[in-house]
């Protein structure tokens, strides 16, 4: 690393610097965000007086504790968790695709995870009792965990032809799966009853108010290890930006690797949508923010992707969670808000460079 | 593709600034929020779904509530209280944001996580029965009269309301003995779709309290349904709510739709429209509805 560095014209050492300390300083932003969504919240409990209870020994009111360890705490660290899986698989799909447009959207992954979702919300009260009761309300994480890896599961089948993944032939899959996941969620949509439906539609707007420890033992380690996986794959995306036969040639084992993307994609996606509902424009937005700021390195552009979708969900929550207190809304909502004109202003910035 | 820019340096500091000065805005800018700004009421109870709130106000408890959800809007004043959204998506913190010591709900309210926080959150939480018929509305009210301590009083105005179903739901069957009419409850006609009930719903009960044969016999619940199985059921009456949004089509375009142009219905342009939280409640009102159902069914009172 060092030869490199040295050998690096001035620009690239700037931007690593730069990178460098984007770490840390988005680090500290994610962990202020992380004790601010702890400290705010409607019910005006607070965190400094609870700390002096504790630390004086002083028992808290049933009350307090369970607003700070079953509401707020599972709430935080879930929206950490589900905003870095977002962002960073935002930051993987745009690297592996060579696209700026890419979103686990765009290869289906979120259709099957809410293909799940919605056959459990749909068709869960057909199961028998006794695997409702030993699911119980895991029953709809789990089932769009399944969606989004039989989503990957095909698409990479139909995509990989001996041996080798075509990102063409995976992203047209994609859209394929989309569709149809979006016919089968059609069907369900016209058998499930009034009731399911206006499940279905708080669902589909995303919250982190449902937020548990059980969702935080389903989803987290999953997501823990694909934003892991992730992270260490932004070599290897850098040498693909040269396209793959030149990656191949730098010694980028190209097909391994892509199957790694996708697989920390995956996990990553279907656990968050699992857990939250689609949430969207984090992965689209928070990669392009980064890079505008620090550059296209992928190296430190995946851990900042994490660490500043983290930052930005957390905050979305407490808004959600206060906007209309003692009412809560959904968060999808707050993310296209705040999301949907940063990437058009995004593209106007851009649009000499995208047009070139 | 992505931009580049040899001034990293000077980009890196400024985005550095605007992060820092925009978490401290944040941070500080939301503090004042932290206490509810909302004007609620002077009580400790809080209040989910339509009926129930109309139960602790036909009780004269209105002084212990706190708050409501989005569906209690009868009566009007029950829309001064701070509203804690809609009653399938509360907002676990929100809700213990009022201090309650005392949650009354209806027993489907949601999501289910929010549900198991309240309950253990130390605060008294009394899931209500869902009630379909006369001695189904007493059970509530007595329930919510327990819960408030006003059993007396919820006893009197539970068998005032059994008493008046028993008999209204005589006069309706009476009014029907010859020829009970078709009924066909439409919850909503979005893009041309009708969303109409089938048996085991409030609608249906309300159907049959009055008089009247749900036309749609052979399906559960509120479903969307093909134009066939709606002709084919062939309704005398068409039975609304009357409120906007998906639910407010205008007369003539719903006895123009393809499904309903040949019911006798639309033949006989019958439809009736009541207020949702009225028809579909189940609470203290509900023996003048099912009167007021009968009366615009056979048009008599």
């Amino acid at each position: 690393m060092a030869a490199i560095d040295a050998a690096a014209p001035g620009y690239i050492r700037d931007r690593r610097t730069t990178a460098r300390r984007a770490h840390v300083i988005l680090s500290l932003v994610c962990a202020a965000s992380m004790v601010a969504s702890l400290a705010i919240g409607p019910a005006g409990t607070s965190l400094w007086g609870a700390f002096g209870q504790l630390l004086r020994s002083e028992p808290l009111s049933t009350l307090d504790q369970v607003i700070l360890r079953d509401i707020r705490l599972p709430r935080m660290v879930l929206g950490a968790l589900v905003g870095a899986a977002l962002a960073i698989s935002g930051a993987v799909l745009q690297g592996l695709f060579r696209n700026p447009l890419a979103d686990p959207g765009i290869v289906g992954v979120s259709a099957g995870a809410a293909l799940g979702a919605t056959s459990a919300i749909v068709l869960g009260a057909m199961l028998p009792v006794a695997v409702q009761n030993i699911v119980g309300n895991a029953l709809i994480p789990l089932a769009a965990f399944f969606g989004s890896w039989i989503s990957v599961f095909v698409l990479y089948r139909v995509a990989t032809h001996r041996g080798r993944t075509s990102v063409i032939t995976m992203l047209l899959g994609g859209i394929a799966l989309a569709a149809l996941a979006a016919a089968c969620m059609g069907v369900l949509i016209y058998i499930a009853d009034d009731a399911q439906l206006r499940d279905l539609t708080f669902w589909n707007l995303g919250s982190l108010g449902g937020a548990t420890w059980v969702k935080v033992a389903t989803a987290g380690p999953m997501i823990v290890l694909a934003v892991g996986g992730a992270v260490l794959l932004g070599r290897a995306l850098n040498a693909l930006a040269l396209g793959e036969a030149a990656a191949h040639h730098l010694g980028v084992p190209v097909q391994q690797m892509k199957r790694w993307a996708i697989l920390c994609v995956a996990a990553a996606t279907g656990s968050a949508v699992a857990v939250a509902g689609t949430i969207g424009f984090i992965g689209i937005v928070v990669p392009h923010l980064l890079r505008l700021s620090t550059g296209p390195d992928h190296g430190p552009l995946l851990i900042n992707s994490a660490l500043l979708g983290a930052a930005l969900l957390v905050w979305a929550d407490v808004i959600a969670r206060l906007i209309v207190a003692p009412a809560e809304l959904p968060i999808g909502i707050i993310t296209a808000i705040l999301g949907a004109p940063v990437f058009l202003w995004i593209l106007l910035r851009q649009r000499g460079s995208l047009m070139a | 593709m992505w931009r580049r820019s040899k001034s990293c340096g000077s980009r890196m500091s400024l985005m550095t600034a605007t992060t820092i000065a925009l978490t401290t805005v944040m941070f500080v800018g939301f503090l004042p929020f932290q206490k509810p700004l909302h004007a609620a009421g002077s009580g400790d109870v809080v209040s989910i779904g339509g009926s129930v709130t109309e139960i602790v106000y036909a009780l004269g408890q209105e002084g212990r509530l706190v708050a409501r959800d989005t569906t209690s809007s009868y009566p009007p004043e029950a829309e001064t209280l701070a509203d804690v959204g809609y009653m399938r998506a509360l907002s676990a913190e929100g809700v213990l944001s009022l201090n309650p010591t005392l949650i009354l709900s209806e027993a489907d309210a949601g999501p289910p996580e929010v549900i198991d926080v309240l309950q253990s959150a130390g605060v008294r939480f009394e899931m209500l029965e869902p009630a379909m018929d006369g001695p189904g509305i007493g059970t509530k009210i007595r329930a919510i009269g327990a819960a408030l301590d006003v059993a007396e009083a919820a006893k009197t105005l539970a068998d005032q309301v059994e008493v008046d179903m028993r008999r209204v739901t005589m006069e309706a069957t009476e009014m029907a003995a010859d020829a009970p009419k078709r009924v066909l409850f439409i919850l909503s006609t979005q893009s041309g779709r009708i969303m109409a009930s089938g048996t085991g719903t409030q609608a249906d009960a309300m159907i049959r309290l009055a008089g009247g044969v749900n036309a749609i016999a052979g399906v559960q619940g509120y479903k969307l349904l093909s134009d066939e199985a709606i002709t084919s059921a062939a309704p005398d009456v068409i039975l609304m709510m009357d409120r906007s949004g998906d639910h407010a089509v205008a007369d003539d375009v719903l006895f123009n739709m393809p499904a309903i142009r040949p019911t006798p219905a639309a033949a006989s342009e019958h439809i009736v429209r009541m207020n949702g939280l009225y028809l579909l409640g189940f609470g203290p009102r509900t023996p003048d509805a099912v009167a007021d159902l009968s009366a615009a069914l056979y048009g008599r009172r």
